[in-house]
């Protein structure tokens, strides 16, 4: 049955537009509220100043007029009762006291910023100062530009033990293919996407530690896998958990947890043996295969079928199935999700899954995985040195004059300016040609601070002594060793903390929550940027600035971090709500009041970032990426073959041996084996059978509903009521051998922590496992310390512990872990009328 | 003429988007709805044929609250749930329209309210 659109729509309509008594404003969504960059179209209904209500945008080339409960309820988000729309502060002395905070103007705030950040960079140095971020929000890829250039320090911060979400399959990404991110084709950068004749509908799609469905990860919209099962795609499932879409699947591998890395080498294995791999782009543009798959027979290191089956708990034959169903496939893609981050053989799993997707020849070609090129929007061209002259003409008018005057005319610069360079991510490369790494060079945004800073200073980052690799590439602290910091003074001590948009005390993302808790509350000064009172800003902070949604900012939704080449979208702003600032215009605020030398001359306004920094991908002004809405980027496919993948357009991959490498080099320079292996989880019943004796469950965490994003959401009550309650999922074998009966309350527990959820008793998942959810905290609860809105009552988070991460200081045991499940005889069971009657009616 | 819903329910994802469009719509209180997902599953069978093979179907069924949307529809819109269904598995429409598009391809269920016009 072939779906379509039947009835009046509102395609073709302009970003602006009234309709009946409203002014409906086009957008394309990202963040706040938090979700990942899809840039899903909405259509903003506005009356008299208010937000009436929302839709989905037809006109949007991959949701087409589709959208989830979250952006759905977007209205009850923007105008809760509980949401912070004005800057505050409170004495350091009060914190984690609820009603002793005062509301401030900005001015106030941005001056009190000052005088600590001048006094603690002239006493201790400006390393002393960190910034923390969190995952999704349009804050979060600015982080390092707030620490570097704002603040000054090196040490921005993703405070999640080993960055386990998204970067050890990046780094695999960089160093082992030399190209950006390797996602699904769902033909998002082709016009009329899955009727453009370039395009060919995957044979098969595996969906590898992924739900695609509810967490649309990374920027990938995870329903575009339904439009493709639609039109004939099959499915592979490797997931210990059966999902929705698993049990659609043709084979199902249903892998104990933490053991991805011995699966995808026996899938190697078969696909290597038994000769199904394409070899002739082996031949030509593969790096060490003879080693390769001498490391993947080899008797020790290696991975045979038979091997795998053991250690991942599943049957031999489904190992064969699916390793020739995916291999045999023309074209088959992986959708590959965070469960390959979450343990610390993740280097090895990205690599061994890169080396699947590479052998078999599904690399950027239709229907395969489609990696971003040097030119981020090929369709377009432009006069490059033309445009980059006019833009320097119009800016030094700008910064001569007052920067208000209408001298300095938008119109102009709208017209004129396009971009700064036509290949804005020659930017990236050729600032350090000779280091440039793929991802540099597919996501064009993250070095305005890092450049800026002194060699003394870089060396200074949290964890470049340990994790040279990682700091270099992400140039971050190391978040284990940035917990070494904060809580023990090692190497040195954290003095004042940014906490923006991050929940890190409720389990999102820090391992060991409370600990860091205790560590952030010996800093002098902290200060949030978010736009509610969560526990993180109630335990720690003594300034909050408010942040806007969407629905009240310019910005751009960047699809998939730019770093695929889909779409770019505009976010329109449609309304004001308060005194809220978006976090490009903290950003340049704050840096100017700051005196930054790093962002000094370097933009206008908010507006000038856009253009400089995001439109600029889309080679367009923001005012025209604004009516436009939506801007899909063009694909070229095989770029390794026509230069499009390298800064000196050389073809190949943009490694050191210009091929994707099978053997790494450099994993080999840094340390690490440049070939994969298999490594048991820290914690197993194999690696620990001691400890797995008192903690007799495995421990996953982290699966995704389709109410909330992470940590938020919770004072949604429509969305709240979709899952009212912490939840673990426990297989109702165990349940009955433990006495434990569907919706009663339990305590899970291990040497490091432990917290309450309650049981949902399930086949999904594999008996002797249990599944519980992240990111609980409780709006509804006092909010005062020690209970912080309850957001110890449910951690699984303190259950994590530090410092379990690779050899290159990636991946943590997140969904790998063990514990102990005691039935409890208490009920903690959510009132829903008090969350309705807390945050149900709306300020307006 | 009877106007319908179409449900492709092979393709239902149980992504709740219908419930909480046509709360918003409807202006429903926590607890009250218009549409609702209900679920079978998921287990594994162990008999026969389907042995081995999982179940866990989601079908959205219709309410007494239901208007079928009468004043979006009139505007030329499409109802609500209809609108914002991820997975594209709703339809609406005369039920006869509707009743013609099960050709037995899919797993499908055609609901109607009271509302005629």
């Amino acid at each position: 049955m072939k779906s379509a659109m039947q009835y009046k729509n509102d395609l073709g309509k302009p970003w602006r537009y009234n309709e009946d008594e409203f002014e409906v404003i086009r957008t394309s969504m990202w963040s706040p509220p938090g979700c990942h960059p899809v840039g899903c179209g909405l259509k903003l209904y506005v009356k008299d100043g208010v937000l009436d209500h929302v839709e989905g945008d037809e006109n949007h080339p991959v949701t087409k007029g589709r959208l989830c409960p979250r952006c759905l309820a977007l209205k009850d988000y923007v105008y809760n009762p509980s949401r912070i729309i004005y800057p505050m502060q409170r004495d350091p002395a009060d914190r984690g006291k609820a009603d002793k905070w005062q509301r401030c103007s900005w001015e106030d705030a941005f001056a009190l910023i000052k005088e600590k950040r001048d006094y603690l960079a002239a006493t201790y140095g400006p390393e002393c100062m960190a910034v923390l971020s969190g995952t999704g929000r349009s804050g979060g890829i600015m982080v390092s530009d707030m620490a570097q250039a704002v603040l000054g320090t090196p040490n921005a911060c993703y405070t999640q033990s080993g960055y386990a979400c998204y970067q050890p399959r990046s780094a695999a990404c960089s160093h082992v293919l030399g190209a950006y991110y390797p996602e699904i084709d769902y033909a998002g950068g082709l016009e009329e996407t899955y009727d453009n004749p370039e395009f060919v509908v995957p044979e098969v799609i595996v969906v590898w530690g992924k739900e695609p469905l509810p967490s649309n990860g990374d920027g990938l919209w995870g329903h575009a896998v339904i439009d493709m099962m639609k039109r004939g795609a099959k499915l592979i499932s490797v997931d210990p958990r059966v999902n929705w879409l698993s049990c659609r699947s043709t084979v199902q591998c249903r892998l104990r947890p933490g053991t991805d890395t011995a699966l995808a080498m026996a899938w190697l294995w078969v696909i290597i043996n038994e000769e199904l791999y394409d070899k002739e782009f082996v031949d030509k543009w593969c790096y060490g295969f003879e080693e390769f798959a001498a490391r993947i027979n080899d008797p020790e290191k290696g991975m045979t079928p038979n091997k795998a089956a053991e250690i991942c708990d599943i049957p031999v034959d489904v190992i064969y199935e699916a390793a020739r169903l995916y291999a045999k496939a023309k074209p088959a893609s992986i959708a590959w999700g965070l469960a390959l981050d979450q343990n610390q053989n993740g280097n090895q799993a990205g690599h061994c899954l890169l080396a699947l997707m590479s052998i078999t020849g599904n690399v950027d070609i239709p229907g395969g995985q489609i990696i971003a090129e040097i030119d981020p929007a090929p369709g377009v061209a432009i006069d490059a040195k033309s445009q980059a002259a006019a833009l320097a003409d119009l800016k030094k008018a700008a910064f001569s004059a007052d920067v208000k005057s209408d001298n300095v005319s938008k119109d102009l610069l709208d017209d004129s300016l396009t971009t700064t360079r036509m290949e804005v991510n020659l930017d990236k490369a050729d600032a350090a040609s000779d280091k440039s790494t793929a991802e540099d060079a597919a996501r064009p945004t993250r070095r305005i601070g890092w450049d800026a800073l002194s060699d003394e200073l870089k060396q200074k980052t949290i964890g470049m002594k340990e994790y040279p690799m990682y700091v270099n590439n992400i140039r971050n602290a190391h978040a284990d060793r940035m917990f070494d910091a904060v809580t023990t003074g090692d190497p040195y001590p954290i003095r004042m903390a940014w906490i923006q948009s991050t929940n890190l005390l409720a389990p999102t993302c820090s391992a060991e929550s409370d600990k860091w808790y205790q560590g952030l509350l010996k800093c002098e000064f902290n200060f949030a940027t978010d736009l509610f009172m969560t526990p993180s800003v109630q335990g720690l902070c003594d300034l909050f600035l408010p942040l806007s949604t969407c629905a009240e900012k310019n910005d751009v939704s960047m699809t998939h971090y730019f770093g695929s080449p889909v779409t770019i979208g505009a976010i329109n702003k449609a309304i004001d709500v308060g005194e809220t600032k978006s976090d490009a215009q903290i950003m340049i605020e704050l840096g100017a009041y700051l005196q930054s030398k790093a962002l000094e001359g370097m933009f206008i306004d908010a507006e000038d970032f856009l253009n400089q920094r995001r439109a600029n991908v889309a080679k367009m002004s923001w005012a025209k990426l604004a009516q436009k809405v939506n801007f899909q980027r063009g694909v070229n496919y095989r770029k390794y073959e026509t230069g499009r993948l390298r800064p000196d357009r050389l073809p190949g991959f943009l490694t050191p041996t210009g091929r994707i490498e099978l053997w790494s080099t450099a994993f080999a320079a840094n340390g690490e084996d440049p070939l994969p292996y298999y490594s048991e989880p820290a914690f197993s019943p194999y690696s620990s059978p001691e400890l797995a004796k008192k903690y007799p469950f495995i421990l996953t965490t982290g699966a995704r509903t389709y109410a909330f994003f992470h940590s938020e959401h919770r004072q949604i009550p429509i969305l709240r009521e979709l899952n009212p309650d912490a939840m673990i999922e426990i297989h109702p074998a165990d349940a009955a051998e433990l006495g434990i009966a569907s919706g009663q309350w339990v305590e899970i527990a291990n040497d490091f922590g432990k917290a309450k959820f309650k049981a949902k008793l399930s086949p999904i998942v594999k008996r002797g496992v249990v599944q519980a959810q992240h990111g609980w905290w409780f709006p509804e609860q006092d909010g005062n310390a020690p209970n912080l809105y309850g957001v110890f009552q449910s951690n699984c988070n303190t259950m994590i512990a530090n410092h379990y991460n690779s050899k290159l200081g990636y991946g943590a045991p997140y969904k790998c872990n063990i514990c102990s499940v005691v039935p409890l005889k208490e009920s903690y069971d959510t009132n829903m009328s008090v969350v309705d009657s807390k945050f149900g009616k709306l300020v307006i | 003429m009877t106007k319908g819903i179409l449900i492709n329910y092979e393709f239902c994802t149980g992504c709740h988007s219908c419930e909480v469009a046509c709360k918003k719509e409807l202006g429903l209180d926590f607890g009250e709805f218009g549409i609702k997902l209900e679920q079978v599953g998921p287990y594994k069978y162990q008999t026969g044929d389907l042995s081995e093979k999982w179940e866990w179907t989601y079908l959205p069924v219709l309410t007494k609250a239901c208007t079928m949307c009468e004043d979006r529809v009139k505007t030329g819109k499409m109802p609500a749930c209809v609108q914002h269904c991820q997975a594209w598995c709703m339809y609406f429409g005369d039920v006869e329209d509707l009743a013609r598009k099960i050709d037995g391809s899919s797993r499908c269920a055609l609901m109607t309210g009271a509302v005629t016009s």
